[in-house]
């Protein structure tokens, strides 16, 4: 991702430090880089898209502007969570327009340095393994870096492919 | 730019597009001294300000063309050789204008060619006394000559050309006197233009160009007050016709202005939003009943509707503007074809969003060369007909419920249905067949179609590679739609039907399963309310659901199921249960969309659609609703498209193929039957899909061998195998008999005669002890014996089912089933068998997960996907959930196999997806799974 400078930077300067937005995904801890992350909100009123495919779980209302909410466990290959009440979506602007990751529940923000980082492991779900940019170890737990871009451009691509 | 520069272009391109219009009606009625005038003014202007603002070529040219046209005035003829050359500067004009807006100065150049032209028609300058109007005074000869001249005696004309002095004269006579419009009126009929060479005479003429000046800038409209060039210095001189010009003057420019077209469209959004927003906190008070912020909101909402109106009225433009280039256009056309041509206009002062004009502007002009160069015949041609010689085009255009109406009329040939043919079978638009069956009209409509071009040479006229197809797009885009009337020999009419605006659209709000949907008003004909006793019932041909409609058969479709929100296994049930139908136009295409509720219609902000979701061309966008929630807006070309593009053929037939193409859940139950006679006269029938070919064979090509029967196939040898011993052998000649391939092996079945296919809800209602019988169906309403192929598949080849690639996994593997249809239960059962598993069927996915629960030892699972209760996604999501069970391969076995299909099989966690009755399909994907095992264990 060469429109991703952030991570350019951190090529050249691998003791560089990265603010992470942390969030579960069912259980699973992921991060996301803080740049990339406009919102977190409490997806409301979504309205379905029939005929759109699976992932997009609706189009909804954020201060006047339509996002197209995506939802993160469907993207994933997981099954879909019981509890609907308590979700929450984090903000995403891609190519000029505003997307919502639909996700379980937001964490804390983590400054990681990127030295930490260590490479998607090899035999990682495909799927998943196509939106990993990297993992992180943490005391108690691994957090896998979410790649935004290849979140939602895989998603287009595939629409385009199929048009 | 210079300001005044800038405000010169903009006005003069404005006046000559008056102009233009002006001269075609004043050729056509030389003697309307009204039109004259008109003309003589604009162009009177358009001098004086050259002259103010030092652009001497142009005002030289401007001078030249008011001279011959002072001259019509003074009763010249009107020749179409003059008309045509003030045309000509007026071209030249616009040359120059354009040149000057783009470098700020005048381009160099002559135009001697044009000014010596029309001096020759005017008789003056070096051709005076020579023809024309002998009337060229020496006075009007320095004009020309020397435009610039310092003013002198005061009733020298040239004085007209004096900025300065206009200018304080103006200003110092903004305070003076009133003079009604009457007396303007009188000014101008007492200065009659010049009928002698005195001075006076000539301070007169000046005098009524002054009026003219000012009446011309009312007439183009906006002016701010410091003008130039209008009032000349001769007004001092006719005190009463100057006041009346400076009054004109001042009024007009404190009545408008001009306003940049992109704050008036910043306008127009900052006002959608409001309008939004405004809808928003209606909504938010509806809730609270006694809030104290309902009377100020209710002002706040009263004052929104009528800014929200204001705002669109500024918006708003004669359709007329459109039309402004039009009647020049025709004439320059009838010259150059050599035709007779009048073109009426009626309706210009229909209004319409200045976007929309901008965009229809181009396909009207096209259609209107059209009409005049395909449309119109020759003048002897039509004589021949017994028509006037002169061809009439009709542009009409009117309001209609919320659209504009256009229609492009013309009293020509009509269009050439036969040469449309020829012209669809050469581009291979249609074949001969589809043809024959289509109305002529619907032929016509061909023109639209993407390439198409009838006329046979081209001519600069039309033929330029942009056809009807074009313009129907762009029509298409602005959310309109065309349609035309042809009749042979008495002309054609295109009617035009697009909204009066894009920015606001009004949008009926309907229900399907829960969720709602806008859809355009300018799509809705009519709502019909269905009630099961009422008139108003939803009928049926098979499973087509149809609505009588003023003895018209509607074909419907329930939105749900276009949009594939929900199954409707019990159609029937849903639709004849009280609701309403959208009655939808589309071009010519009518149907009714079946929604279960319709509330308001409401003025929707259109807002473009994400990228991910535009692909969906069943909607053109999105908005968000009062309440705050964000709804789809349905798109009516799509909705159409998804109805079929080919109407009146057999609409039934047509809407069972598109429910079929949109709802393929609903045809889960469906399946295609081959349906045969083989030993009996009761029907036999296996599914077409199992079957690789039918054959004929010659009897004398059966041969036999190794105490079989066999006929050489495709270069290798094929067994034949008989359904049973009753089958009759023909002793001449041919056989039919079906043909199984697998694995480059074929077998053929030896059938008495093949019947029919039939696509049919196989329901296996009697099970067979009958070894090749599955059981017996009702199918066409006979009873119908399924075969069972598994059965004859190893009579042909003993090994067909243990070859020894799949001996190679000896062992035997436990193999789990699961599906809700005992046909396919008797059908896969023994070839999952005969691939060597061991196979538990299970009828429903939970006693599959039982079956797990129990035994979690099963290697594969397959598993059928449309199932009650519980789908096959849902079973594989729970088999995934089970960590005992979760590395069981499971391939899902549907006959719902569209790329969405697979990909949320996919998701769900299937590792592979095969289609009900790809048998070879299913086993190399057994096979797959246990190479993939292998590896992993």
């Amino acid at each position: 991702m060469n429109d991703h400078t952030a991570k350019d930077l951190d090529d050249e300067n691998l003791d560089a430090t990265i603010q992470y937005v942390t969030i579960y995904i069912s259980d699973q801890l992921f991060g996301l880089p803080i740049s990339r992350v406009h919102d977190v909100f409490v997806p409301e009123s979504m309205t379905r898209v029939p005929l759109s495919r699976p992932e997009v779980a609706g189009v909804l209302n954020l201060r006047g502007r339509i996002v197209t909410a995506i939802d993160m466990r469907r993207r994933l290959g997981l099954k879909p969570l019981q509890d609907v009440e308590n979700l929450m979506a984090i903000g995403i602007e891609f190519k000029e327009e505003s997307y919502g990751l639909i996700i379980d529940s937001v964490g804390e923000v983590l400054d990681l340095s990127e030295s930490s980082k260590e490479a998607v492991p090899s035999n990682l779900d495909p799927r998943w393994a196509e939106i990993a940019a990297g993992v992180h170890r943490l005391d108690n737990n691994l957090m896998v870096i979410l790649d935004v871009d290849r979140v939602l451009g895989d998603m287009v691509e595939k629409i385009n492919v199929a048009a | 730019m210079d300001d005044l520069l800038r405000e010169f272009i903009e006005e003069t391109n404005e006046s000559l597009d008056v102009v233009d219009v002006e001269l075609v009606k004043f050729e056509q009625e030389p003697n309307n001294a009204q039109i004259l005038d008109n003309i003589f003014r604009l162009v009177h202007t358009i001098k004086g300000t050259c002259g103010f603002l030092g652009l001497p070529r142009l005002e030289s040219l401007a001078h030249a063309a008011e001279t011959l046209m002072g001259k019509f005035r003074d009763g010249a003829p009107v020749t179409e050789e003059s008309v045509s050359i003030i045309l000509k500067s007026l071209d030249r004009i616009k040359e120059i204008m354009s040149e000057l807006e783009a470098t700020e100065s005048e381009p160099a150049g002559s135009d001697e060619d044009l000014i010596d032209h029309l001096d020759r028609l005017a008789g003056i300058g070096k051709y005076a006394g020579q023809g024309g109007v002998a009337a060229a005074p020496a006075a009007e000869d320095a004009v020309a000559e020397s435009p610039a001249q310092e003013e002198s005696a005061a009733g020298d004309s040239a004085q007209e050309e004096q900025p300065a002095e206009v200018y304080q004269v103006l200003e110092r006579e903004l305070k003076e006197g009133e003079v009604s419009l009457d007396d303007l009126e009188r000014a101008f009929r007492e200065a009659d233009g010049p009928d002698g060479f005195d001075v006076e005479a000539n301070a007169k003429q000046a005098a009524e160009e002054a009026v003219a000046a000012a009446a011309a800038q009312k007439r183009s409209g906006a002016k701010p007050v410091a003008k130039k060039e209008t009032p000349k210095p001769q007004a001092k001189k006719e005190p009463e016709a100057k006041a009346a010009a400076d009054k004109e003057t001042k009024s007009v420019a404190n009545q408008s202005i001009r306003v940049n077209v992109e704050t008036l469209e910043h306008l127009m959004t900052m006002v959608s939003e409001l309008v939004l927003t405004r809808n928003q906190l209606l909504e938010i008070v509806r809730r609270h009943e006694d809030s104290e912020f309902k009377v100020p909101l209710q002002r706040l909402s009263n004052v929104t509707v009528e800014l929200q109106e204001g705002v669109m009225k500024t918006r708003m433009q004669p359709i007329g503007n459109a039309w402004q280039k039009l009647p020049r256009i025709v004439r320059d056309l009838a010259n150059d074809l050599g035709k007779q041509i009048d073109l009426v206009m009626v309706g210009q002062d229909t209004e319409l969003d200045r976007q929309v004009l901008e965009l229809i502007k181009d396909p009207l002009t096209h259609m209107v060369r059209n009409s005049a160069d395909h449309g119109l015949e020759m003048p002897d041609e039509r004589v021949a007909m017994g028509k006037p010689a002169k061809g009439t085009v009709k542009l009409s255009a009117y309001h209609e419920g919320g659209h504009i109406i256009i229609d492009i009329e013309d009293d020509g040939r009509g269009l050439n249905t036969e040469k449309i043919k020829e012209k669809i079978l050469k581009n291979e638009l249609a074949t001969e067949a589809e043809l024959e069956k289509m109305t002529e009209q619907q032929i016509n409509k061909f023109i639209f179609a993407a390439g198409f071009s009838t006329a046979e040479k081209v001519t600069n006229v039309s033929g330029r590679g942009v056809g009807m197809d074009v313009v129907r797009n762009n029509i298409e885009v602005i959310g309109g739609s065309v349609d035309l009337k042809s009749t042979a020999g008495k002309g054609s009419v295109f009617s035009i039907k697009i909204p009066l605006t894009l920015a606001i659209v009004s949008s009926l709000l309907v229900e399907a399963s829960g969720d709602r949907f806008a859809i355009p008003q300018l799509s809705v004909v009519e709502l019909v309310r269905v009630q099961n006793n009422s008139e108003h019932k939803i009928e049926r041909i098979k499973d087509t659901p149809v609505l009588r409609l003023r003895n018209k058969l509607l074909p419907l479709i329930h939105l749900s199921n276009l949009l594939g929100i929900e199954e409707k296994r019990d159609e029937e049930l849903e639709l004849d249960d009280n609701g309403f139908i959208v009655v939808m136009q589309v071009g010519p295409q009518i149907f009714g969309v079946v929604v279960d509720a319709v509330f308001h219609t409401e003025e929707i902000v259109v807002k473009p659609m994400a990228s991910m979701l535009r692909h969906l061309t069943l909607f053109s966008g999105n908005t968000i609703l009062g309440d705050g929630s964000v709804i789809m807006i349905l798109d009516p070309n799509g909705v159409a498209q998804a109805f079929g593009s080919h109407v009146g053929t057999d609409m039934s037939q047509e809407v069972e193929e598109q429910e079929k193409a949109s709802l393929p859940e609903e045809e889960n139950n469906k399946v295609s039957l081959l349906i045969f006679r083989a030993g009996s006269a009761e029907p036999k029938a296996v599914p077409l899909s199992l079957v690789t070919r039918l054959e004929e064979f010659e009897i004398s090509k059966i041969e036999y061998s190794n105490g079989r029967d066999m006929v050489q196939y495709r270069g290798n040898l094929m067994p034949l195998v008989q359904v049973n011993d009753f089958v009759q052998r023909r002793t001449e000649g041919s056989q039919p008999m079906l043909v199984f391939s697998d694995a480059g092996r074929s077998m053929g079945l030896v059938v008495d005669e093949i019947v029919d296919i039939v696509d049919e809800h196989l329901d296996i209602e009697v099970s067979s002890e009958m070894p090749g019988i599955l059981g017996t169906a009702v199918i066409k309403g006979k009873a119908t014996e399924i075969i069972d192929v598994g059965h004859f598949l190893p009579q042909a080849f003993e090994d067909w089912f243990h070859r020894k690639e799949l001996d190679e996994e000896a062992l035997v593997k436990k193999l789990l089933f699961v599906d809700d249809s005992s046909f396919f239960r008797n059908m896969l059962g023994p070839v999952l068998k005969a691939a060597g598993y061991q196979v538990t069927i299970c009828s429903s996915a939970k006693d599959g997960l039982a079956v797990l629960e129990r035994d979690p030892g099963y290697e594969i699972i397959v598993s059928d996907i449309e199932m009650p209760e519980m789908t096959g996604f849902e079973f594989c999501e729970a088999v995934r959930r089970n960590p005992a069970i979760r590395d069981i391969p499971i391939i899902a076995l549907s006959s719902l196999c569209t790329p969405q299909a697979i990909e949320r099989g996919r998701q769900a966690g299937f590792n592979d997806y095969v289609a009900k009755f790809d048998r070879p399909g299913l086993i190399a994907s057994l096979k797959e799974q246990n190479v993939e095992l292998g590896v992993a264990a």
